[in-house]
């Protein structure tokens, strides 16, 4: 981790106002801000920690704990809730037996909520990673997350 | 190169591509698309044009609009009118090379219809059906028919015209253009772009900054994302006639992180515009010299706001400045004037230039000019953008764009605006589409969200929804906003649970206005227009909560309960074998019951059981225990 935080880190030495890209160079690098790279940070920076502290917690794209291999991504839109998002998200918190914002035990997938993916037309949606799964119906999501992890 | 030579150079491209004699064939891969499979059927057209050894050209391009339709698919062959195919698979992208590019046959049943030059039997024209009779693509007029990727097809429809003929005109030339148009900010708050520009010119400074808000947050909205992945030039052209007017040398463009694609777009773009000397010192020959950087947003909805946006791009918080505030066009990004405009609004200013402010105006109503986009989503047949004259009615949109309520469902409510918006009931279908009319009806403009209800839709659940999302993204700062958007949810769940009392709408009524009242920036001061909207037109809902138990819609998960009917169970086991927390029981063939105290209203048995039986049915309010 301290190799790659470095290379991050490197062109912006005393950079204070790139901070919010920093921060999101790291998360990519390392997939989230532990705390070593949250010091690390500050230091480069010249900016006190809390600040540091203060600017990742604001934003609803920091995160401060590990994630799974994949990310599932329930779409809470306006489209995708008057067609049933909730239900979409009660099934798949079954599914993988964990909560909005947790990780399964195994590491293997987090799942969130976000504003709106902005397939409003297909709603209710899911994204796991970067592929959209549109027009779903809570059969649809056990069936999808099931036969992933028996393939 | 002069101006003159490169667009001859881009023009010969285009006219090689169209008119070359080979068959085009053009799919739709922004976002939407790529999520229907358009990728895939890239691929499939791809793999079948070399096995086939057809000479043809494949050009992957923006949204076009019809999200319903997606994956969509342009073919244009010689001596034929262009023939758009609607959700296209692989599989029928095979069957198309087949039967239209080797043969003559342009399989009709595909088709969502024809445009350009010519007709074809059996498929109608698509600019006279009623989803499109009504639309106006002038923001819109490159989404989907130039590769975004490709600068000279830009160049080739008319771009960098406007930045041209702007660097040959004085200043406030460029601002009375802008002025005399009518142009009101796309962003929503629908201020005139002109008046903004102009201060930008007047503020005092040597350092201006010029910044492109693309920090789409309003759950619903999409058509930023699009016009950029889109049509990409067309924003970074109108932000750099916005540099020269107020006399700015650098640009920012604070884009959302979720969009991926459209960051790669204007990453791209920037650098074209650079190699073409668009961008960069001396532009077109001249002594202005413009840059532009990408800022990508790190996900909070009160970004969007202006003060919020510049302290964002400066590495803090972005918790919009207290009053009292200067104008960002005073004191804006590093404490310098900066002229800040939604995606759309620098979009629309390269056409107001090289066209003019009358043509601009020649449709729109008076005080709100030109055209409108929205994302109609929700429960309407036709989901997409779609691209309007500012004036027509919602009446308009939703049952001839949007080919009316989907599913055979009724029309409830239609939400304009976003969470800053509100919800509108039928008798207000008639309200003109333009900033003041929506306004006076208690709604917005707001971004162009437009979610179409039905009777399945719980206005009451409604209202939590988007307090639920207006509180999450408070900043925090002002204590009406923080607190009242909290206790004003609160209020909406208990409503919901159940637990509602009387008393309750006054107490929502006059906490909205605290909230309105106390909040410094937009965000807090319209977080209560859904409640206040639904309390003002779908109050017998709220009463029915409060005062039966009832969930009209049945959607209140409370106030709901799912029951077996007796007469219809044949005891086919699937509603049994499907639920989650085995509340139903009974054996095969005799009837099944629902243990309400076990019962999680999920729904998925009502969703199970054949629709030749309809035995289960969801009723409000609830029943205590079914009689077994």
């Amino acid at each position: 981790m301290e190799e790659r935080l470095q290379t991050v880190l490197a062109p912006y030495k005393g950079k204070r106002d790139m901070l919010i890209p920093i921060l999101q160079q790291v998360q990519a690098a390392l997939g989230y801000l532990p705390d070593d790279a949250m010091a690390e940070i500050a230091r480069t920076t010249g900016l006190p920690e809390s600040r540091v502290y203060a600017v990742a917690s604001f934003y609803a794209q920091f995160r401060f704990t590990p994630r799974g291999k994949h990310t599932i991504m329930v779409c809470r839109g306006t489209a995708c809730h008057v067609r049933g998002a909730e239900k979409i998200l009660e099934e798949t918190e079954r599914t993988l037996g964990i909560v909005e914002g947790e990780t399964t035990k195994d590491l293997e997938y987090t799942l969130e909520t976000v504003a709106c993916i902005g397939c409003c037309a297909l709603a209710p949606c899911i994204m796991i990673d970067e592929d959209v799964e549109a027009k779903l119906t809570p059969k649809m999501v056990s069936e999808i997350i099931t036969g992933r992890n028996t393939a | 190169m002069t101006f003159a030579e490169i667009q001859a150079q881009a023009n010969l491209e285009w006219e090689a591509l169209n008119n070359g004699g080979r068959p085009q064939i053009t799919v739709g891969t922004a976002t939407c698309g790529r999520s229907a499979g358009a990728m895939a059927v890239v691929k499939a057209f791809e793999e079948e044009l070399q096995a086939k050894g057809i000479d043809a050209a494949l050009v992957e391009v923006g949204c076009i609009g019809p999200c319903y339709a997606e994956p969509l698919v342009n073919i244009k062959k010689p001596g034929w009118a262009t023939v758009s195919y609607r959700n296209v698979t692989a599989e029928m992208a095979r069957e198309i090379v087949a039967a239209f590019l080797l043969g003559d046959d342009p399989l009709a049943k595909y088709a969502l219809g024809v445009f350009g030059e010519g007709e074809i039997a059996g498929i109608p024209n698509i600019l006279s059906t009623p989803a499109f009779k009504p639309q106006e693509r002038r923001v819109f007029r490159n989404c989907g028919t130039i590769d975004p990727t490709n600068i000279n097809h830009y160049i080739a429809n008319d771009g960098y015209i406007g930045l041209n003929k702007a660097l040959g005109m004085r200043q406030e030339e460029v601002v009375d253009v802008m002025k005399r148009s009518g142009l009101r900010g796309r962003g929503g708050g629908g201020f005139p772009a002109g008046r903004k520009w102009e201060a930008g010119l007047k503020a005092k400074g040597t350092q201006k900054y010029v910044v492109c808000n693309a920090d789409e947050g309003d759950p619903g909205a999409f058509m930023d994302r699009a016009v950029i992945e889109g049509d990409p030039h067309s924003v970074l052209e109108g932000m750099i006639i916005a540099g020269y007017t107020i006399g700015a040398d650098t640009g920012y463009i604070y884009v959302r992180a979720e969009y991926p694609l459209a960051i790669r777009r204007l990453e791209r773009a920037i650098q074209q515009a650079h190699e073409f000397g668009f961008l960069g010192q001396n532009i077109l020959g001249t002594n202005f010299s413009f840059e532009i950087r990408i800022f990508p947003g790190a996900g909070a909805f009160v970004c969007g706001e202006s003060t919020a946006l510049t302290l964002s791009i400066e590495g803090k918080r972005g918790m919009p400045r207290v009053a009292p505030r200067p104008r960002t066009t005073e004191v804006g990004l590093y404490d310098k004037p900066t002229l800040l405009n939604n995606v759309k609004t620098f979009s629309s200013a390269p056409m107001i230039i090289t066209r003019g402010a009358e043509w601009f105006a020649s449709v729109g109503t008076e005080k709100s000019t030109g055209t409108a986009i929205f994302a109609l989503t929700g429960k309407v047949q036709n989901c997409g953008l779609i691209e309007v004259p500012m004036g027509i009615t919602l009446r308009d949109i939703i049952y001839d764009i949007g080919g009316g309520i989907a599913d055979g469902g009724q029309f409830k409510a239609v939400q304009t605006g976003g969470p800053s918006g509100g919800c509108l009931p039928e008798s207000l279908l008639d309200t003109p589409i333009d900033y003041d009319s929506l306004d006076a009806a208690g709604s917005i403009m707001g971004s162009g969200g437009m979610v179409v209800m039905d009777e399945k839709t719980c206005m009451v659940d409604v209202a939590r929804y988007f307090l639920d999302f207006t509180e999450i993204e408070s900043c925090g700062q002002c204590v009406p906003c923080r607190l009242g958007t909290k206790q004003l949810l609160d209020i909406l769940k208990d409503i919901c649970s159940g637990r509602g009392k009387p008393e309750d709408m006054d107490l929502l009524y006059e906490l909205s206005h605290s909230v309105h009242g106390g909040s410094v920036c937009g965000l807090g001061q319209t977080a209560a227009n859904p409640v206040l909207t639904t309390l003002r037109y779908f109050r017998d809902e709220y009463e029915a909560h409060i005062n039966d138990r009832c969930c009209p819609a049945k959607v209140c998960k409370s106030l709901i309960s799912y029951v077996i009917d007796k007469e219809k169970c044949v005891g086919c086991t699937l509603c049994a074998k499907s639920c989650p927390v085995q509340a139903i029981s009974g054996e095969k063939k005799k009837i099944h019951s629902i243990d309400q105290a076990l019962c999680v209203q999920c729904g998925v048995c009502l969703e199970k059981c054949p629709k030749k039986f309809s035995a289960i049915a969801c009723v409000s309010p609830k029943v205590k225990q079914e009689e077994s």
